[in-house]
């Protein structure tokens, strides 16, 4: 059985199809790129997963239970966090309130949620922004952020929406070493990544969609040399 | 037919006709807020105190000049859409950015706003209720029908008729300047997309100011043809604020087609409810609806809305 | 800090026993006045600044709560009996709380704020028609059940310690992380595992049982209600909001601070400026807004926070992976 399932899923808005016909499966303990140009539909798929949106048609299943119908916090629950590329700070709580508030979720003491909030910053780097209120964070680490509040809603399955974009060289590669760190702890990942670098070193599998459907998957490096997926690109985002 | 059976047809008929003559000035009031909350994205809780501050302008003009209330329009008009971009300018837009910790900066000013307003016009004409004594305030137009052997008589009252009629004028320029005109295109896509719309190079502080000002206009002009038929006084906004809202909820918040219809289907509601269920709860029949809109059709009736 | 230990329970022994040295009863009546606005502060506040809803309506929970007491006195019970109010009321007013908090909550937008306000009116229109239980417009009328104004002072300043004592403890718990939570930003808080519909409704019960429970007291306390004073837009729901705002939302102190200037400016003014007070209040709420928009206490927290916020840039710069180095 795979970690998530999704078999003919599509999503339309009035008449536009966001999303068509998708199917594709994640394996526990793998990391799954998720690649196309701007306004391919990657982030729906993310917003179909993650239950902010409901599938016009086809079937969602994660550790085999059906997910399509429910809502965002009842998949959190159920062991599926994502990370929004467009930050979502609890502006005005500090960073160690805003990684506390997830792990609410898994107790109900304010002092073990503390604990399980300081795991998360320190796995992901934080520890000197604890007290600083998120809002006045810079983006960098407003990106950081998103990945611990994630992290610590004990997820299984994560879902990464461009935790690379807008970062400097360096903050790039503590990114990297830190999505390596959570994937080693035994999460699962699936990741939207527009920089071809980062996402060859990572992924072990690359999925290509474009216009909502997908148009390649297999290794890295068989799908970014197959024609129409650089076709896809050279199409849109090297125009 | 017998005369009973021809007297509830009757009845009904009046039900009916007063329910939607009074449905053309609320659709008048509905159309002002949902313009403002379709551009602004907020209500604006001191709508009602806009209305009672156009039918005070309408009482003196007529009082002190004989300036008759549909004259007088000619001046309510202009006077509040002025009011409403001073508002706008001075004291919406520069809260509107502010980073606070209570949302709904804006609907809270006007609240304070209109808490001014109606106290002010206490203060300055008492508590008194006051009408506009004009000539034709009882004026009737009769319409029989032979019906079944029966002959079935129903009233239009002439003012709640002109009211109705300058309605429904102003209702389909708003239409058309909304359609047609380049400052009413603007409108409408910041309504849509106030971002998208500024980075195409609309002025949407300027659009704005304007969308505020009409809306202010439009619940002027109905507190003008309210007057020959209604009494005034200072309290008088609050009940029609909850009016406006529960119009444009039952229109779909922005919809502009959906406040005309909001405003027909409450006028209908008060109207039926307080002959066939209860005068003294006439107020809260609209309230009934509105529940019932948002469990069961939340866009509003026309499923158009932003839910 | 070691001041504040000293400082709090002296604070509440003075508190204790004023009315064993204040004998004016026109000045304990003015304190017992501010405790009964700093329950319907907070408890506004809970739901407003902490929950980010905001209510236009709260009169309705308000006046709910005294109609409750009121219709028990009513009934033929006695004034003692109807100090049972205290928790009927605030019963009642948590039941049609959990109704309109049901139907509203699931929607975006302002759906609730509206519903509220509109709800307050109806009640209101309710009370004046339904004449068998209110007594319609003419209100409801007793003498209450105790002498003196100190046990009025004892039982307001009860309820007001427990409010108080709720709240808190509530955001320092779970519930007031999802609170907050869900103010900042409702998707993010739903992605991380809270369910915003019943956390709302939660906050909403905790702000309407209070709130009714203040309205209990009001009619224990005056003897006195009818429609138009209990499910006064501008006399209750506005004034709970203005309380909160001068204070500060979203601050513990805020409501307290706000209730006290409140009930001072309408002394104030209901001698010097008997019919212009609400004119005032108005001005006030437009002022607050536009200059002091986080309140008394809200802006005191600010200037803390900016303090913190030098802490950030002193991490900043003791961390390599800060933009600040690369940019």
């Amino acid at each position: 059985m795979s970690l998530l399932e999704l078999s003919d899923v599509s999503k339309r808005f009035g008449g536009l199809m966001a999303v068509g016909h998708m199917s594709f499966s994640i394996e526990e303990g793998e990391i799954l790129g998720l690649i196309g140009p701007n306004g391919a539909g990657k982030t729906t798929i993310f917003n179909l997963i993650n239950g902010y949106f409901q599938p016009t048609s086809g079937q969602i299943r994660f550790k085999g239970e059906r997910i399509d119908a429910l809502r965002p916090y009842q998949v959190c629950r159920r062991g599926l966090a994502r990370t929004f590329q467009v930050v979502k700070p609890l502006a005005r709580l500090t960073v160690l309130e805003n990684v506390m508030v997830p792990a609410f979720s898994r107790t109900e003491h304010r002092g073990e949620a503390e604990h399980l909030a300081r795991e998360a910053i320190q796995f992901t780097d934080m520890a000197p922004w604890a007290d600083a209120v998120a809002g006045s964070l810079p983006l960098g680490m407003r990106k950081r952020l998103e990945l611990a509040r994630a992290l610590a809603t004990d997820p299984k399955l994560l879902l990464l929406d461009e935790n690379f974009a807008g970062l400097n060289p360096s903050e790039v590669e503590t990114t990297i070493e830190i999505v390596r760190k959570i994937h080693q702890s035994g999460v699962t990942i699936l990741i939207i990544e527009h920089n071809m670098r980062v996402i060859m070193s990572i992924s072990h599998r690359l999925l290509c969609i474009n216009y909502g459907e997908k148009i390649a998957e297999g290794k890295p490096d068989a799908v970014a040399n197959e024609p129409h997926v650089i076709e896809a690109y050279l199409g849109s985002a090297h125009a | 037919m017998s005369p009973q059976v021809a007297g509830q047809i009757e009845l009904l008929g009046q039900v009916l006709i007063s329910g939607i003559l009074l449905g053309g000035l609320y659709a008048l009031i509905g159309l002002g807020m949902s313009l403002i909350m379709g551009v602004m994205k907020i209500i604006n809780l001191a709508h009602g105190e806009l209305m009672m501050v156009a039918m005070y302008i309408t009482f003196w003009a007529f009082t002190l000049w004989k300036v008759d209330p549909y004259v007088s329009l000619l001046i309510v008009l202009p006077l509040m859409f002025l009011l409403g971009v001073g508002i706008q300018k001075y004291l919406l837009a520069p809260v509107m950015d502010a980073n606070t910790v209570l949302p709904q900066n804006q609907v809270l000013l006007t609240v304070g706003l209109g808490l001014v307003l109606s106290n002010l016009a206490l203060l300055l004409f008492t508590a008194n209720y006051r009408s506009v004594p004009v000539s034709y305030a009882s004026k009737t137009i009769y319409w029989d029908i032979k019906m079944g052997g029966q002959t079935i008589s129903l009233s239009f009252s002439f003012p709640f008729l002109v009211a109705f009629g300058i309605a429904m004028v102003l209702g389909a320029l708003l239409f058309l300047f909304l359609g047609k005109t380049d400052t009413g295109r603007a409108i409408r896509a910041t309504a849509q997309d106030k971002r998208a719309a500024a980075l195409m190079g609309v002025d949407t502080k300027k659009i704005t100011m304007i969308t505020f000002g009409l809306g202010t206009a439009l619940v002027g002009a109905a507190g003008a043809l309210l007057d020959p038929v209604y009494y005034l006084y200072p309290q008088i906004g609050g009940p029609f604020t909850n009016k406006a809202f529960v119009i444009t909820v039952l229109g779909g918040m922005g919809n502009i087609p959906g406040a005309i219809l909001g405003g027909l289907v409450l006028g209908l509601a008060e109207s039926l409810g307080s002959v066939y269920i209860s005068l003294g709860y006439k107020e809260a029949f609209g309230f009934v609806i509105f529940v019932a809109v948002l469990i069961f059709m939340p866009k509003g009736l026309l499923g158009k809305g932003r839910a | 800090m070691k001041s504040s230990r000293f400082l709090l329970p002296f604070a509440l022994v003075v508190i204790l026993l004023i009315p064993a040295v204040v004998k004016s009863p026109y000045l304990l009546h003015m304190l017992i006045l501010s405790m009964l606005w700093v329950v319907l502060g907070q408890s506004w506040n809970l739901l407003g600044g902490f929950t980010g809803q905001i209510s236009y309506g709260h009169a309705a929970f308000f006046g709910v709560g005294a109609y409750t007491t009121g219709i028990i006195v009513k009934l033929g019970y006695s004034p003692k009996v109807a100090w049972s109010g205290l928790l009927f009321g605030g019963l009642a007013a948590a039941l049609i709380a959990a109704l309109i908090g049901w139907i509203c909550f699931r929607l975006r937008g302002p759906y609730f704020s509206l519903s509220v306000l509109a709800l307050a009116e109806v009640l209101r229109i309710v009370a004046i028609n339904f004449k068998a239980l209110t007594n319609g417009a003419e209100g409801i009328l007793y003498l209450p059940a105790f002498n003196g104004k100190a046990y009025y002072y004892y039982i307001v300043l009860a309820l007001v310690t427990v409010n108080f004592l709720v709240i808190r403890s509530v955001m320092r718990s779970k519930l007031g992380f999802y609170f907050l939570a869900i103010r900042e930003d409702q998707d993010a808080a739903e992605s991380l595992g809270i369910n915003p519909t019943r956390y709302k409704l939660t906050s909403l019960l905790i702000s309407a049982f209070f709130t009714g429970a203040g309205g209990a007291f009001y009619m224990n306390y005056l003897g006195f209600i009818d429609p138009g004073i209990v499910f006064s837009i501008p006399d209750i729901s506005v004034m709970m909001i203005l309380v909160t705002m001068l204070g500060g939302a979203a601050t513990f102190w805020g409501p307290a601070v706000g209730a006290v200037l409140y009930i001072l400016c309408s002394e104030f003014l209901r001698v010097w400026l008997p019919s212009g007070h609400l004119i005032f209040f108005g001005i006030l709420i437009i002022a607050i807004i536009i200059f002091f928009p986080n309140g008394i206490v809200g802006s005191l927290n600010d200037l803390k926070a900016r303090k913190k916020r030098r802490l950030a840039a002193d991490a900043a710069a003791a961390t390599p992976t800060a933009p600040s180095v690369a940019a």
